[in-house]
Formats: C-alpha cells, structure tokens, sequence
C-alpha cells in the first residue's frame, strides 16, 4: 500500500492539543486519508511555529504513508528542515544536505533558496516526543512488510498504553496476517498495561498474549496486579499453558545443545576409537592431539591474517585439512618412536601416552603461553535460525554437520578404500594379514595417522565453541573414553550413539542437577551399563591386536 | 553299549555325566547341536572330531564357562551344571585342562599345586591357613606322580612345554576331582613323552572318571578306551577305537587316520 | 614374624631414617650445619604419607593387576575425614569465631551443621571413619566392577572417571567440605599444637611408623596364600577359576583394604601440609603415584616406597629449581620408565642378583597372559 500524496490544501482546526487530543487527531487525520479524492498535503503542518501544531504535523506526516515522510522527520529532528520565512501557501520546504538544498516533498535538488527567505524549522521538545513516537509509528505504516514487523514488534516490547489508538488504526490498515498478529499482540499488551478496558476486553488480550509463548510475555502476565477474578483466572491459565511450551521449547533446546555435544565428543571420541579398536592401543595423550589441530587453527589464522588478510573468512576452511595433516604427521612421529614398542601392553601404553600427554601440554604452555588463544569464527558460521521457540545458533549447526560428514567420509574410507581393507584386515587377524603380504608396521603407523588427523580435525571444530588453551585436551579426553566405552570399541556406529547418547544425557542432567552431578551420573550410569554389556554397545568381534 | 541299555542307566541314576541335547550357537553358527553323551562313572573316554566339531565348546558347556541354549548337563545324580558357574562346578569336583599349558608362571611349582589342593577357597582361608603336614605329605605325592620332585622350587615359566602339561596335570589330581576333562593333552610332545602321558592317565583313570580330547590316534589307541566321534556339534559315532576306525561315516568325515 | 631379607631393609631405612632426621632437628643447634630444618622434616613425613599411598597401589596393582589410576580419590577421602576433624578442633578461633560451624560455613551462609559432620569434634570418630569412608566408597565399587569383570583398561578408564567425579563435586561450595578452597588454618590435633616443631617431627615418626606397619602387613598378605591366589589371579584369571576360585573375592578384599590404607595416608598427610582442598582428586595425581609404583618396581612393596619417595625428592627439587622442566621430567619419566625400566629400580637389582624375587615382577610371561585375557 502506497500513498502518494497529493498536492492541495486544506484548513486544519487551529487551537492547541495535548498529546491525547493529538492522536485523537491523528486518527481523524488517518481517517481522513483513507477517503479517495480530496488529500490533504501531509507536509503542511510541520513548519508550523506553533509546538503543538508543529507535533500534530509530524505525526500528520508519520501516518500518511508518504515515502518522503521518513527523511523529512529526519531532517527536522537533525535541524536540517527549512521552511519558507512568509507565509505562502504551498508551504515550501527545504532540507539542507552536504551538497546543497533539495525539496523536502520531492527529494529533488533546488536552487539554493537566497537565506533571507529561509528560517530553520526548530523542535522543541513537545515536538522531540512527537519525532520519537512518529519515527516509530513510522515504520508501521511502512511500504515495507519487514520494517512494520519490526514497528510492531518494538510497539509490543514497550507496551505503551499510549498507543493504543495507533495500533488500532495500523490494525485497520494491515493484510499481512503476521504482522497483524504480532499488531494484536502489542495492542493486547498495551491494553493490559493500561488497565483499561472491560473484563472481556482484558480477557480476550490475555489470550491474544498467551498464543505468543515466551519468557517476556510470562513475565508481563505474571506482573499483572490486582485483577478481577475472571481474568486473574484467564492470566493464571495463560501463564499455566506459556510455562508449559516453555518448558517443551528448553527442552527441544537441550536436545539441540546435546546434539551438537555429542558431535564435538563424536569427533574426539573417533580417533580414538580407531586407534583403541584396531590397536588396542589407549592413548592419553589424544586429548593432546585435538589440542593440538585447535593450536593449529590459532595459527593459520594468524598467518592468514598477516599474509593473505583476504582469506579471512576461508580461514577455517584451510585450518581443516592444515589441522589433520598436523596431527596425523604427529600421530605417526608417536607411533613410530614410542607406541610401537609397546604392542599388547596397553596397561603400559596408557602410561606412557599420559607422560607424553603431560610432555605435549608443556611444550604447548613454553611455545604460545599458558592463556587463552583468541580463535575467530567466520561470519558465514555466525548468527542463529529461529524455530519457533528454539534458537539454532549456526556455529554449532556447522559443527554437526562437519562430524556427520567426517564420520561419513571416515566409514566410507574404511569400506572402500585400499588402506581401508588393509586396517580391516589388520584389525581382525594381524598375523593373517601380514601373511598375506599386507605391512602391518605401515599399517598401524598409518591408522595411527588417521586417528589422530581425526582428532586434529575436532580440535578445529572445538577451537570454535570452547577456549583454545594448553588444557584444552584435558577437558574432553575423559568424555572421549566413555564414548568409546559405552559405544563398544572399534565400530563406528557406536561412537556415533555412545558420543550422541553421552552429549545429549550431559545437557538433559544438566539443567535438573548441574554440571558436576550431571558427570557424577553419566559415571554412575556408566559404571551400570558396563556391568550388563563389559564390551560396550556394540562390541567388537575378532582379535585386538595382539603383540 | 545299546541304547536301551543307555537310557536304563540314566533312568537308573548311575551315569556320572550326562548331556542331553545340548544346543550352543555363537552368532547362528551352531557350535553344539543337540548333543547328547553319557559317562559312566570310573570311566575313560577318548573325544575325537575334526576342528570345530564341538570338542572344546563341549569342555566349555560342562565346565560352566558357556551356556548353552537348550539342554541340561547333569553331573552325578541330580546337579544341573547348567544352572553353576565356573568356581562351583570346579568345586563340585570337575577338573579341566587346557589346551594350552595354563600354568601359573611366577609361582613355583610347588606354590601351583599347593593352590591347586581341593579345600576351602574362600579368601579368609586363605589369609590365615598355613601349611599343614597332611598338605606337604600330599604335594610330595602330587609331586612324585608328576616326576617334578626336584623341581618344586623353580618358577613354573622355567619349565619345559612337557613339563608344563604334567604340572597342569598334577594341579588336576590335586583338586581331587571326580571327573577331568583333558583338552589335547600331548599336543606338542615327543613320543616318549606321549607314552608316558598314557600310561599317567591310565593311572589317574583307576581312581577318576576322565574324558579326554585328542587329534593324535596313536595316543587315542593307547589309551586303549572307547571312543566318541563329535562331527558338527553332534556325536557321529560311538564304540572301540577299531569299531569307529573301520564306520564308514567316520571315515567320510574325518579321512580315518 | 617376617625375617627376610626384604622386611629387615625396608623397615630400618624408613624407621632409621625417620629417627635420625628427628634427631638431627630436635637435637641439633640451629646454626649448625648437620641440623635438618623444620620444612624438611615436613617434606619427609609428605613423603612417607605419599609411599604410603604407593604401597596401597602396588598392593592392588602389582599383586592383583587391577591397574587403578583414581587411588588418589581414598587418598583424599581420609585426608578430607582428618580435615573435616582439625577443622572442628579450631572451635571458636576461626576468623568468624563460631565454635561450632567453620568458617568456610558461616561464610556461605549456613546455620548449622550437616548431619555429615557430626561426630567430627571427636578425634576418636574421625579417625576410624578415615580408615570407613575410603573403605564405603571402595567396596559397592570393587563388587560392581568384579562382578562385571570389568578389566583391564575399562576398568581404569572407570577409576579414573570416579576420581574426576569426586573432584568436581568436591569443588561444589554447596557440598560443605569448603568447596575450591579446601580446609585450611587448622591449629592443633588432639589437643597438641600443629606450629610447633614437636609436632611435625612427631608426626613424621608417626607416618614412618604407620607406613611400616602397612609395609607389614602388605608383605605379609602377599607372602600368604592369599598372595599366591593374587598372583595366579592377576596372571591367569580364567584358569583361577577352573581351580575353584572366585577372583572377585580376592579382588574385593585386596581392593578395600587398599583403599583403607590409602585413606590412613590421606589422614596422616593432612595435618603435615595443613591443608586440604579438591586438587588432591585430580585425575592427574592418581596418574603420577602409579608412576611412582613403576619407578620403584611394582610387584615388590619396597619398590613403591622407594619410587614415591625419590621421584617426589625430585618433583621438590625441579618445581623450585626449574619449574618450567617438571612437567617435560615427569613426563619423560613415564615413558623411559615403561619402554625401559618395566620392573623398576628394584627390578634392576634384582636382574643383577641371582636370584629373582618369586612372588613380584610379572615381565613379558603376564604380559603375553594379559593380551590373551584382552582377546579371550
């Protein structure tokens, strides 16, 4: 709905209002639009001297619809409004830019008027109010549905009993059912906080409210004081059913948070799944690694950012790889010179991957300090998506999305690729394999390799959603090992429910019992589930490696 | 013997051992497939069958280490081994040996067969106990039959493969049981240590049920005992060493060596 | 009574040990170069607290094969008991100056004492429930955990959860055991003043005394049948079984009393370092006391002892001269330790003298043992 104001005039009843009175005339001034034929100038008003004329005029100008009514409040509440200093008929207004004067009507430029013709148009502060509601009111009458949304949306966040009447007439006016719900909803929150209107006004804006299911209309309803009983019942029942989809969004929150969890352990948690499954290997030191990949991230990041500072926003897009290459490269620099010595004894092993655990943290702590690293996120990976109650932060979609692809391309490595048979061989029958010609020491010092590369790669998606610090590793190491625990060793699938199972049972607890009491139980549950399936969910069948 | 004579002897309650159709599937490989065998008390049998005839699972079902899916063991009058595990049928007086010589390696083997004596298991026992007199004299007993007298103060690692069986032998009859299960007790052996073998289990047999495992039928004739022929989970053939040598069956099966 | 060779050494180093230290700071003038300051005096009876914590693992480890890495947890639960009890015993010289609620309490606003606390003002309490509490927590534990026969690296990963779990709990403000910050300040024990120079000597004895008597007591077990049992079940679970065994029992009784033994250290190290805080569950530090039981040889009692003790002389000795190279030493410990010295130091004198210790050392036979219980 466009307006296009049309040229002529007409005489206003002179006399001075308060702000009542003053949308008491808006809505006539509204009113009188709506009628085809004769319009009024909208412009005609806001050069008035008189304060109260001169507000009257702006919210005129607001409510018109005119496309030039925005930049002319503007002009007026910056002090670049300029009217003709003698009463002329049409009015002439001018406002003044950088590059000269244009028609306040037309937006087209115009001689420069001689000054002695031209008087500033001030505000005073009546007429600062009338700026402020008109720019708002603005919006609601804007040709754009997104800025009336946000008008109305602003409307109800304030729940001005004063605007009762605009909201009204914007209710009259509005098609887009969206908008006029969310109308409905600043209008009911207007009403209430007015304390007006019948019983069965307040009634019916209860329930208008409580279809709108968030904290900040629970919070308004609960601060409604003193009501007669009909609708002190309507508010309690409307708080009763908000809490209640509350309740089902946080809910579908923590399912979400438990997700993405449990894709950042899945990450973790596979590497060392492939290293314990077809090694029989328990390396301490993988909390280490992912460290390790996140360290990695910090410092392409930096190089990027003083060589090619145009990458920036690739910048997680080269640490990927960067980051696997790092960490598997390490994985095999510690498979070779100390894992490999320790073959079929894992008690042993566990020993030693910690001393080189502890050895990896200090060398971290010497080389880039003991604090946090700061680790940006790219734009493409900020931001959220609404779902109705739920909000989707997009950083943690990604990552999701990144361990489902990772696992995905891990699997498809194994069952298809050359390396793949051979690490399936080697997991199941060592000797057979080797007698069959397949180099078991490559092959260990590869899936070594790949494990920790797998690991680096978490350390990437970790260095987005937690601190990037020499502890780092240690916060997930033990979630790691319960994964591979409970998901049963050396099968893919169960890393997958064991990491999903654990990431989703944290965030559930979590709320109900906190962070510590919620580990206190996945420990305990633990400790149970072992006891009915020692080799995990889906345990492995064959040999672990033996010497 | 018939099978009606079999049934009245179970029906009579004076087998020693009894399976009745006992099923055992590892991942619908069926390991066991109604197997049914009796044993009478005093008795020797020889358990031959080609690899994964059911030989081992066989030892694992009476031992308690496996369930089976459907079956009862029967030990005695009345026991149901299937309902026991492990340490109570050991108790019970059912004696295994390995395939492999499962030894104690750090211990001496003295120290291995004193572990071995039947009597209390419980850890209170064995915090207090000392050893008796009536102990020493039985250890040098065990010790004697095993030939190892003089080496009852070495660690069990130092000792031979050969030596190793006979210890693990000697921690059997030292558990006094009235039923021993020997998994292929001369694999690996020379022949005079085969020899010797025999002629031990033939003296163990004068005072204990026995059932014994074995691929090497030269071993097999010398014991001189019957014989039970396992074959896919299930007995193929029963009788004297020549009877099941010359069954058509058991040569198709097994190329009769 | 134990005459070998082993006990007569073991027990006149510690307990000789123990009394020429206190004679050379009780007895020597303070200028002197043979007097033996009062900090040193301390820093050996942490020590002798911390063998003997090793001496409970090597006791469940070196002789059971139950590799713990969460011991550090009854270590801390006897400490938090003996804690919990000099706490009581600052009665009304606190900050807040409530004789009864500790200061930590009244800081956060409670009004009275958890039932948990009750009976603390009684050192003839507490110090039972050091050795109870450690022994209540094992015991449902070890059951669950054999019963399942739960082994190998399961079952430390599962030790290591528990420790981790202790620790974040510990930490809670709201658990009343003084949340981040511990227990501290304390001011005497049993009536006697915890600043004077006595006591600290007096307790250092006392820890060589209770760590000898523990050395007693463990060697004892282990040259039992009872030991032999442990021996066979660590190397050759399955086959302990087929001779009638239950391994979960022997296990259970090994285990609880461990951690007994481990809490009796907690406690005593408590009033040596005044003070107690939920550091002490820290995965890391039940981690490094196995690695003391390493160094000195597991599987010899006197092993542990004598790693606890140097390779705490030398983490003292780097974290003042060289911090930045403890965590790089320890670490390398670890590793040299177990790709090149898999029986210890003792197992090195050992390798040396013709006669190796029987009942100790598993080597490559329990390794090979263990990867075939792994597999089976």
């Amino acid at each position: 709905m466009s307006l296009v104001p049309r040229e002529g005039r007409y005489a206003l009843p002179r006399g001075s209002f308060v702000a009542a009175a003053l949308l008491f005339l808006l809505a006539l001034c509204v009113a009188a639009r709506a009628d085809e034929g004769d319009k009024p100038d909208p412009f005609a008003d806001i050069s008035a001297t008189t304060a109260d004329v001169e507000a009257r005029g702006v919210l005129a100008l607001a409510v018109s619809g005119s496309p030039r009514a925005a930049p002319v409040i503007a002009a007026l509440r910056d002090g670049k409004l300029y009217a003709w200093k003698w009463p002329r008929p049409d009015t002439p207004l001018f406002i003044k830019t950088d590059s000269g004067f244009v028609d306040a009507r037309t937006g087209d430029p115009v001689d420069t008027p001689a000054p002695v013709n031209l008087r500033k148009v001030i505000s005073s502060d009546t007429v600062r109010g009338a700026i402020e509601t008109a720019e708002g009111a603005l919006d609601l009458f804007s040709p754009q549905p997104a800025s009336r949304r946000k008008a109305a949306e602003a409307l109800y966040q304030s729940a001005d009993p004063g605007a009762l009447t605009l909201l009204d007439k914007a209710l009259a006016q509005e098609q887009d059912p969206g908008i006029l719900r969310v109308l409905r909803e600043a209008k009911a929150a207007s009403l209430l906080k007015s304390g007006s209107g019948s019983d069965a006004d307040r009634i019916a804006a209860v329930h208008d409210l409580a279809a709108r299911a968030d904290l900040q209309t629970r919070n308004l309803l609960a601060s409604l004081q003193g009501q007669p009983p009909t609708v002190a019942a309507a508010v309690a029942s409307a708080i009763t059913d908000i809490d209640h989809t509350l309740q089902l969004w946080g809910l579908a929150e923590n399912v979400y948070y438990g997700i993405s969890l449990g894709a950042v352990l899945l990450l973790a948690a596979t590497g060392l799944a492939i290293t314990f499954g077809v090694m029989g290997v328990i390396n301490m030191a993988h909390g280490e690694i992912v460290m390790v990949g996140a360290y990695t991230t910090f410092v392409v990041q930096r190089l990027i950012l003083a060589f090619a500072p145009a990458l920036e926003q690739f910048g997680l897009l080269i640490a990927v790889p960067a980051a696997f290459l790092v960490a598997a490269l390490l994985g095999v620099l510690i498979e070779r010179t100390l894992i490999r010595f320790l073959y079929g004894r894992p008690l042993e092993t566990l020993l030693a991957t910690w001393g080189l655990s502890l050895i990896l943290q200090q060398a971290v702590r010497s080389i880039f300090g003991p604090t946090n690293q700061d680790v940006s996120s790219p734009d493409w990976m900020s931001g959220a998506l609404q779902l109705g109650g739920l909000t989707l932060t997009i950083n943690r979609l990604w990552i999701i999305f990144f361990a489902l692809l990772v696992l995905g391309a891990l699997m498809a490595t194994l069952r298809w690729g050359g390396l793949g048979r051979s690490i399936r061989a080697v997991t199941q029958n060592r000797r057979m394999a080797a007698a069959m010609g397949i180099r078991t020491p490559l092959i260990d010092a590869l899936t070594f390799g790949l494990g920790s590369g797998i690991a680096g790669m978490a350390g990437v998606a970790l260095s987005q959603i937690d601190n990037v610090s020499p502890n780092l590793g240690q916060n997930y190491i033990i979630d790691s090992f319960i994964v591979v625990v409970v998901g049963g060793v050396g099968n893919l699938w169960g890393t997958l429910l064991g990491a999903m199972i654990l990431g989703v049972v944290d965030k559930f607890v979590e709320p109900f019992a906190g962070a510590v009491l919620a580990k206190i139980l996945v420990l305990v549950f633990l400790i149970l589930f072992i006891q009915r399936r020692p080799r995990g969910l889906f345990p492995l069948k064959g040999r672990v490696a033996e010497a | 013997m018939s099978d009606a004579a079999h049934t009245s002897t179970v029906l009579s309650g004076n087998s020693l051992l009894y399976l009745d159709a006992v099923t055992v599937s590892f991942d619908g490989f069926k390991a066991l497939n109604e197997l049914s065998l009796i044993l009478e008390p005093g008795e020797m049998r020889a358990v031959i069958g080609p690899n994964g005839a059911g030989k081992t699972t066989m030892m694992d079902v009476i031992t308690g280490r496996t369930r089976p899916d459907t079956g009862r063991v029967v030990f005695g009058d009345d026991v149901d081994l299937t309902r026991l595990d492990e340490p109570a049928i050991a108790r019970l007086g059912i004696g295994r040996k390995f395939q492999r010589p499962t030894v104690f390696e750090p211990l001496s083997v003295h120290d291995n067969l004193l572990l071995s004596l039947a009597g209390d298991r419980s850890p209170r026992f064995a915090l207090w106990t000392k050893e008796t007199p009536t102990e020493r004299d039985r250890l040098d007993q065990l010790l004697a039959t095993i030939r190892l007298t003089d080496d009852r103060d070495r660690p069990a690692a130092d000792l031979s493969h050969g030596q190793k069986q006979w210890l693990e032998i000697g921690m059997l009859l030292a558990q006094e049981p009235r039923l021993l299960l020997v998994d292929e007790p001369v694999a690996g052996m020379s022949d005079a240590e085969t020899e010797e073998t025999a002629e031990l289990l033939r003296e163990i047999n004068r005072t204990r049920s026995v059932v014994v495992v074995e691929h090497d039928m030269a071993f097999v004739r010398a014991l001189g005992v019957n014989v039970t022929v396992l074959h896919e989970g299930s007995v193929l053939a029963e009788g004297s060493i020549d009877a099941i040598q010359s069954d058509a069956r058991v040569i198709e099966v097994y190329l009769g060596r | 009574m134990l005459r070998d060779k082993l006990t007569i050494v073991t027990l006149s180093c510690i307990l000789g040990g123990a009394l020429l230290l206190a004679a050379l700071n009780l007895l020597t003038p303070g200028a002197s170069a043979a007097h033996i300051a009062d900090f040193i005096v301390s820093l050996v009876g942490k020590y002798l607290c911390y063998a003997i914590l090793a001496l409970a693992i090597d006791l469940v480890w070196g002789y059971a094969g139950i590799l713990t890495l969460g011991h550090g947890a009854f270590f801390a639960l006897g400490g938090y008991c003996m804690g919990m009890y000099l706490m009581r015993e600052i009665g009304a010289r606190g900050v807040y100056a409530n004789p009864i609620l500790p200061d930590f309490m009244v800081f956060i606003g409670w009004k009275e004492l958890p039932w948990y606390w009750q009976g603390f003002d009684h050192f003839w309490f507490a110090l039972p429930m050091t050795m109870l509490v450690p022994a209540l927590l094992a015991l449902p534990f070890g059951w669950f955990a054999f019963r399942s026969r739960v082994s190998g690296v399961y079952l430390s990963i599962i030790t290591q959860a528990l420790t981790y779990a202790l620790m974040l709990a510990f930490f809670r403000n709201d658990m009343g055991f003084g949340g981040n910050n511990g227990m501290t300040d304390f001011k005497d024990i049993a009536g006697i003043s915890l600043n004077t120079e006595t006591t600290s000597v007096g307790l250092m004895i006392l820890s060589a005394l209770v760590l000898s008597i523990a050395f007693l007591i463990a060697r004892g077990m282990t040259r039992s049948r009872f030991g032999k049992v442990l021996i066979a079940v660590r190397d050759a679970e399955s086959r302990t079984r087929f001779l009638g065994y239950r391994p979960e029992s022997y296990k259970l009784v090994v285990w609880v009393l461990s951690a007994v033994i481990a809490g009796i250290g907690g406690a005593l190290y408590v009033p040596q370092v005044g003070i107690i805080n939920p550091s002490e569950f820290a995965p890391g530090n039940s981690i490094e006391a196995v690695i003391w039981v390493a160094v000195g040889g597991r599987g010899t009692l006197a092993g542990a002892i004598l790693g606890a003790v140097l390779v705490n002389l030398g983490k003292t000795w780097l974290t003042s001269a060289l911090p930045e190279v403890w965590l790089f030493a320890i670490g390398g410990v670890f590793i040299l330790v177990t790709l090149f010295l898999p029986r210890g130091i003792i197992g090195l004198f050992a390798a040396c003298s013709p006669k190796a210790p029987v009942d100790a050392q598993p080597g490559a036979a329990a390794a090979k043992s263990a990867a075939r219980e792994i597999a089976g």
